[in-house]
Order: C-alpha cells, then sequence, then structure tokens
C-alpha cells in the first residue's frame, strides 16, 4: 500500500474532524431539543418531559405537598452526590423506557426508589414519627410512610 | 502494541532483511484502519442520534395533536368505520370486540348455560330461555347472536329489544319525526322518546331491518364535542324515577347533589353528571334489568324504590308483573335480565368512586398518548392496566383474589340452584296430586321470590365479583325462601312468615 502524502493526510483528519463535529452539533442540538439541561434542575415542569408523569404532575399540583415539596424532595435524596447519582440512574432506565416503550405498565416504583422515599419522608417528619417509626434506619424493613398516607404526594392515578 | 508481534507472524524470523520496509507500511495501514473506524463509529453515532431525534420529535408531537377530522361525522353516524378515520386509535381497540376469549366463569365465547348448568331448563321451564341460553359474546356480534338466538326464531319478540343491540337512535329519530314530534336538534331528546315507543311496539324481525351496526361511538359519544353522552330512552326514564325516590346514591353524587338542591325539574345525566360519573353511566344503559311494559312493551326499569334485588322486586309485585307462568309449578315467576349497573351500585368498587370503563375500559398510552382501550372485555384478561394502577400487587395475586370471590359464589350458587329445584320438584309433585291453587299459593310466592333472587345473581356477569357480599346475602335468601317453601308444602309452616326476611335498610 502507497504511503498517502501529506496533502491527503490533512484533508483526511480534515473530514475526520468535521464528521466529529457534525456529530457533536447533532448530538447537542437533540440534546437541547429534548430539553436535556432541565433535568439537572428542581422544576417539576422537567418531570412531565416526557408525558407519562402528566398524572403525578397534575396530581401533585393540588396534593397537600403542593406547597412545601417538588418531585425531587421526595424522589431523589437530599445530598448533592446522591441526588445526580440517583437522577442519573433513573434518567438512564426513563430514557430507555420512555425510547423503546418497552417498561411495564401501569408504572411502579423500583425498590431502590422506593427507600429514598421513604427517607425523604422521614428526614421532615422526623419529630412527629420518631416514636413509631419501626425499624428506625433499616432500609426495607421499616413500614413506608405512603403504604398508608398514599395520596399525600399525588393522587391515584386513572 | 501488538503491531510489531502481528508483523513477525506475517514476516518469519529467515525473513528479517526485509522487516523494516513493510513495519513502516503495516504502521500506516494500521492507522488507516483506526482512521475508518473512527469514522464508522462517529457515522453510526451520529446516524443513532438522528433516530433519538426524530423519536424524541414523533413523541412531541403525540402530546400536541390528538385528533385529526379526515371525514365529518355527525349524530346520524352509526358505522364505525367513518368515526374510525378520524379517531384511529379507539377504533383499532373498538374492532378488538371481536375477540372471543373465555374465562374461568365467563368471557366472550358463546357456550350454552343450559349445557354447563342443566338446571336451568328445569327453572326456566316454559319460557324461552329454557330453549336458547348463550353466554353473551363481545359488542361487536351483539346485533348478530340477537337476529341468531333461537330466543327469536323460535318465540315471536318485540321490537323493545331493538334498543339495546343495536345503534338505533337515528332510527328511534326517523320513527319519531314520523310520528309527529318536533323538528329541531332540541328536540332531539323527544324525538327519541317518540320513536322508541313506536318501535317498541313492533314485532322485532320488522324493525330489525331499520338498523345495521351493533352498539358504535355514536351510542356513547356525542359527534361534535365527543364528550360521553346517554341516549337510550328507557335509561333516561329509570334513572329519572331513580333520582325521584329517597335510594340513598353516594357512587353517583350528581344524584343526591339535584335531590339537595330542591328536585327542580328532571334529573339529566347528560347536564348533571360529571365525567367520571358519565364513564359509568354510558355503560349502564344496557347493562342493566328491565322489563317490557303493557301492551306496548316499552323497555321500563324498574327502579322507581331503588336498585337492590328486593326493591325492584316489590316495584315488580306492586305493577302485578311476571316474565311467564312456570310450567311445572303454575308459579307467577320473573326473568332477571342482566343486572350489571343495579350490582355494581352495591359493591365496594362504585363506592369508592371507581367507573365501569376504569377497569373494563382501562386507559392504555400509546407513544404519549393516553387512550381509552375501546376492547372493552373482563379485566381478568387484562390485569395490569385493569387492577394494577390502584392497586400495586402481582397479576398472579390479582388474579386469585378475584377467582377466590367467583369460587365462592359460584359454590353459594349452586347450592341455591339445587334449594330451587327441589323446591319446584315438591310444587309439581304436589300440583299432581291435585292440591288446589289456593293451597299452592304460598309455595308458589315462594318461588317466585327464591328463582328471582338465584337468576339475579347468574345473570349478572361478574358471578359475584361486581358487589360479593351483597350476592351472598341475596343467594342467602335464594335459599332460605326455596327451603321455606318447601316447609310450606308439607304443613311445616317455618317460624317466620315468608318475606319477613327484608334486608337491612
Amino acid at each position: 500500500m502507497k504511503f498517502p502524502t501529506t496533502r491527503i493526510r490533512v484533508l483526511l483528519l480534515l473530514a475526520l474532524a468535521s464528521t466529529i463535529g457534525l456529530f457533536a452539533g447533532v448530538g447537542t442540538y437533540t440534546f437541547y431539543y429534548a430539553e436535556g439541561l432541565s433535568y439537572f434542575s428542581n422544576d417539576p415542569q422537567a418531570c412531565v418531559n416526557c408525558h407519562i408523569m402528566r398524572e403525578q404532575y397534575d396530581g401533585w399540583l393540588k396534593s397537600p405537598h403542593h406547597a412545601v415539596a417538588t418531585c425531587n424532595d421526595c424522589h431523589t435524596p437530599h445530598d448533592f452526590i446522591g441526588k445526580y447519582l440517583t437522577k442519573a440512574e433513573n434518567g438512564y432506565w426513563h430514557s430507555k423506557g420512555f425510547t423503546l416503550q418497552d417498561f411495564h405498565e401501569p408504572i411502579m416504583i423500583r425498590p431502590k426508589n422506593s427507600t429514598v422515599l421513604q427517607r425523604n419522608c422521614v428526614s421532615c417528619h422526623q419529630q412527629i414519627v420518631a416514636e413509631i417509626n419501626t425499624h428506625p434506619g433499616q432500609r426495607r424493613e421499616m413500614l413506608d410512610c405512603v403504604h398508608c398516607h398514599r395520596d399525600v404526594g399525588h393522587g391515584p392515578i386513572h | 502494541m501488538s503491531v510489531t508481534a502481528r508483523s513477525i507472524d506475517f514476516y518469519p524470523a529467515n525473513l528479517s532483511f526485509a522487516m523494516k520496509v513493510p513495519r513502516f507500511s503495516d504502521r500506516r495501514g494500521f492507522a488507516l484502519w483506526v482512521y475508518v473506524a473512527v469514522l464508522a463509529a462517529v457515522g453510526i453515532a451520529t446516524f443513532l442520534v438522528l433516530l433519538l431525534y426524530q423519536n424524541i420529535v414523533a413523541r412531541k408531537a403525540e402530546a400536541t395533536q390528538h385528533v385529526f377530522r379526515v371525514v365529518n361525522v355527525d349524530d346520524n353516524t352509526t358505522d364505525p368505520v367513518l368515526w374510525g378515520k378520524n379517531y384511529p386509535r379507539q377504533y383499532d381497540s373498538y374492532r378488538r370486540t371481536v375477540d372471543t376469549v373465555e374465562t374461568k366463569y365467563g368471557g366472550s365465547e358463546a357456550f350454552q348455560h343450559l349445557d354447563r348448568d342443566p338446571v336451568w331448563r328445569r327453572i326456566f321451564a316454559g319460557y324461552a330461555f329454557a330453549i336458547d341460553y348463550r353466554e353473551e359474546r363481545g359488542h361487536a356480534y351483539m346485533l348478530s347472536d340477537q337476529r341468531e338466538t333461537e330466543r327469536v326464531h323460535k318465540f315471536k319478540q318485540p321490537g323493545s329489544c331493538l334498543q339495546c343491540h343495536a345503534s338505533v337512535i337515528p332510527a328511534y329519530i326517523e320513527a319519531g319525526l314520523k310520528a309527529g314530534a318536533p323538528a329541531g336538534k332540541e328536540h332531539r331528546e323527544e324525538q327519541i322518546q317518540k320513536g322508541f315507543e313506536v318501535i317498541c311496539a313492533q314485532p322485532y324481525t320488522e324493525v330489525t331491518k331499520l338498523v345495521e351496526h351493533p352498539v358504535s361511538c355514536i351510542d356513547c359519544h356525542d359527534a361534535d364535542t365527543m364528550n360521553l353522552r346517554v341516549s337510550r330512552p328507557a335509561f333516561l326514564n329509570g334513572i329519572r324515577a331513580l333520582a325521584k325516590s329517597d335510594y340513598p346514591t353516594p357512587h353517583l353524587p350528581s344524584i343526591e347533589r339535584w335531590r339537595r338542591e330542591g328536585r327542580k325539574g328532571e334529573y339529566s345525566p347528560n347536564s348533571e353528571a360529571n365525567r367520571q360519573e358519565m364513564r359509568s353511566l354510558v355503560c349502564a344503559q344496557c347493562h342493566n334489568e328491565y322489563y317490557f311494559k303493557g301492551e306496548k312493551k316499552l323497555v321500563t326499569h324498574p327502579w322507581d324504590n331503588g336498585l337492590r334485588v328486593e326493591q325492584i322486586e316489590a316495584y315488580y309485585d306492586k305493577e302485578g308483573y311476571k316474565d311467564w307462568v312456570h310450567e311445572e309449578t303454575g308459579a307467577p315467576v320473573l326473568k332477571a335480565q342482566h343486572p350489571e349497573f343495579e350490582m355494581w351500585s352495591q359493591g365496594i368498587h362504585a363506592r369508592s368512586g371507581v367507573a365501569c370503563a376504569d377497569c373494563h375500559m382501562p386507559y392504555q398510552r400509546e407513544g404519549a398518548i393516553k387512550v381509552s382501550n375501546h376492547h372493552v372485555r373482563s379485566p381478568l384478561l387484562n390485569l395490569a392496566a385493569a387492577c394494577q394502577s390502584c392497586h400495586r400487587i402481582p397479576e398472579t395475586e390479582l388474579k386469585a383474589r378475584v377467582e377466590l370471590v367467583q369460587d365462592r359464589n359460584r359454590a353459594l350458587l349452586d347450592r341455591g340452584q339445587d334449594a330451587v329445584v327441589q323446591l319446584i320438584t315438591a310444587l309439581a309433585d304436589a300440583r299432581q296430586a291435585g292440591r288446589s291453587d289456593e293451597q299452592l299459593k304460598t309455595a308458589r310466592e315462594l318461588q317466585r321470590k327464591a328463582q328471582w333472587r338465584l337468576d339475579f345473581v347468574y345473570a349478572e356477569n361478574s358471578m359475584g365479583f361486581h358487589a360479593s357480599q351483597e350476592t351472598a346475602r341475596i343467594l342467602a335468601e335464594a335459599i332460605d325462601y326455596a327451603r321455606q317453601g318447601q316447609l310450606e308444602l308439607k304443613g311445616e309452616a317455618p317460624a317466620s312468615p315468608a318475606g319477613s326476611v327484608a334486608a337491612n335498610e
């Protein structure tokens, strides 16, 4: 095989750079079009971007917690790293599910997220529940608050 | 790097004098391969990103656009194919009501009840149902099945039957206008009522020619707004009578509000009921108990006193109504139709605000769009969508719970059937032995009561699920009345006189 001249090498590298640039551009635009940045925010509007959470969002608007807690306050850990790790993991599953349309319906919370939720209930209400809390600190042995208080965040879904 | 190793493989050691040049060229070749690989990878990645972009565009578009009117449909369009052009998603599932699937106790397969439970041949002796009593199939078959049943071929049936087996409203309007009802859209209900009265009185074989389609879009929806609407005249009359009574209706809050606000004019579901109530009332138009009143055979719902089995019975008793005289015993007996609306009204789901459509037409998602599943069927065939939005437990467990309720109901039904058939045998024997009508009167009344209750549960299409405690209460009464009848014939009048076993108010 003949070794290409410097000129051709420069042209090839230029083509490669353009291709990668094109990819980066298309990727960034898709991210922008999909309102990708909104997912880093705390705004509940971001959670209804994909329309699946419409009922939950509508329910939350009318719920007792509307004035004091947003989606993230209950559904993501309160520390910075935990919050974004949870967002990343759930974000991955949500995008995969909504793109490929291959998720269980009706949607149900995963045990891992249920644990996050329960911790967040206790984190705000600990003064009230300290005396009645079963297995405090034991992740999955506590009785979930939402087992009884099911409608506090967002109402039942039809 | 493995480049050197690979070069050595290609150029054995004894050719080492030649290695320098090929090594040099090979490294360049490898760089070229890397270049091509990166190019291909970036190309594929770009392709995938664009696919994702397209997917997001599609989802966003779905979320903003629900309906695209391709053809004009109006209040006279009964043909579902035309509506289907505008509402393809709903139409797709509506068409699936042709499927026939059997569940443990019901479903949509047209099995012959008289073969599965032969006792009903005796219970219905002397009545058309003793000849042919097949399970209902899906909505798609309601008209053809009615035209085919032996009950229509071997017996003369009135036009009344048409009300719930066809998309009949335009035919009613036409007949109503012909009979002198005022023209104009604002008089629609009057036209329907008038046409309904005319058509009920004619023979079924004649009027069935006026209709083409089984239940269709127009039977539940307003053509302009797609809002839910009830049009069946008998139902409108019946629900008005129910509203006028004092029967508590916590599951239909609009009736309670109408009463609270001074019972002005007539109660009308179309203007008073909320959307969630309408999601039951459109079904209740037909899935209910009724009889053909008087010579004109007007379809009438016996709801003046309320919706419970003994309240309906009291209505029939007051009217002196009987469906037929039992062939073996001479008792004037009643036939229960399919009192789903009445039974649902007694159950925990109705009480909790769950509508028929919540379980029988649960929402399904297609992309970003939420659609009511118009494939109306047993929730047992669609457990996740039907139950799990409220009951967060596995499908197998849900199914087991439903079937547990149904198994228990079936066991009580079997006992009830035995009791009623034994009373029929005892009554027939007493009649053969020459006892007078006067002597048989009380026992016949007890047969009427027992049989009515048994049939009320058997004919209702949920095998006890719609209101399990209520069906158990009804069957307990049926068994008790049947046994009281047997004691009566033996001359051992029971301690509590017949009829004293009333429900708690």
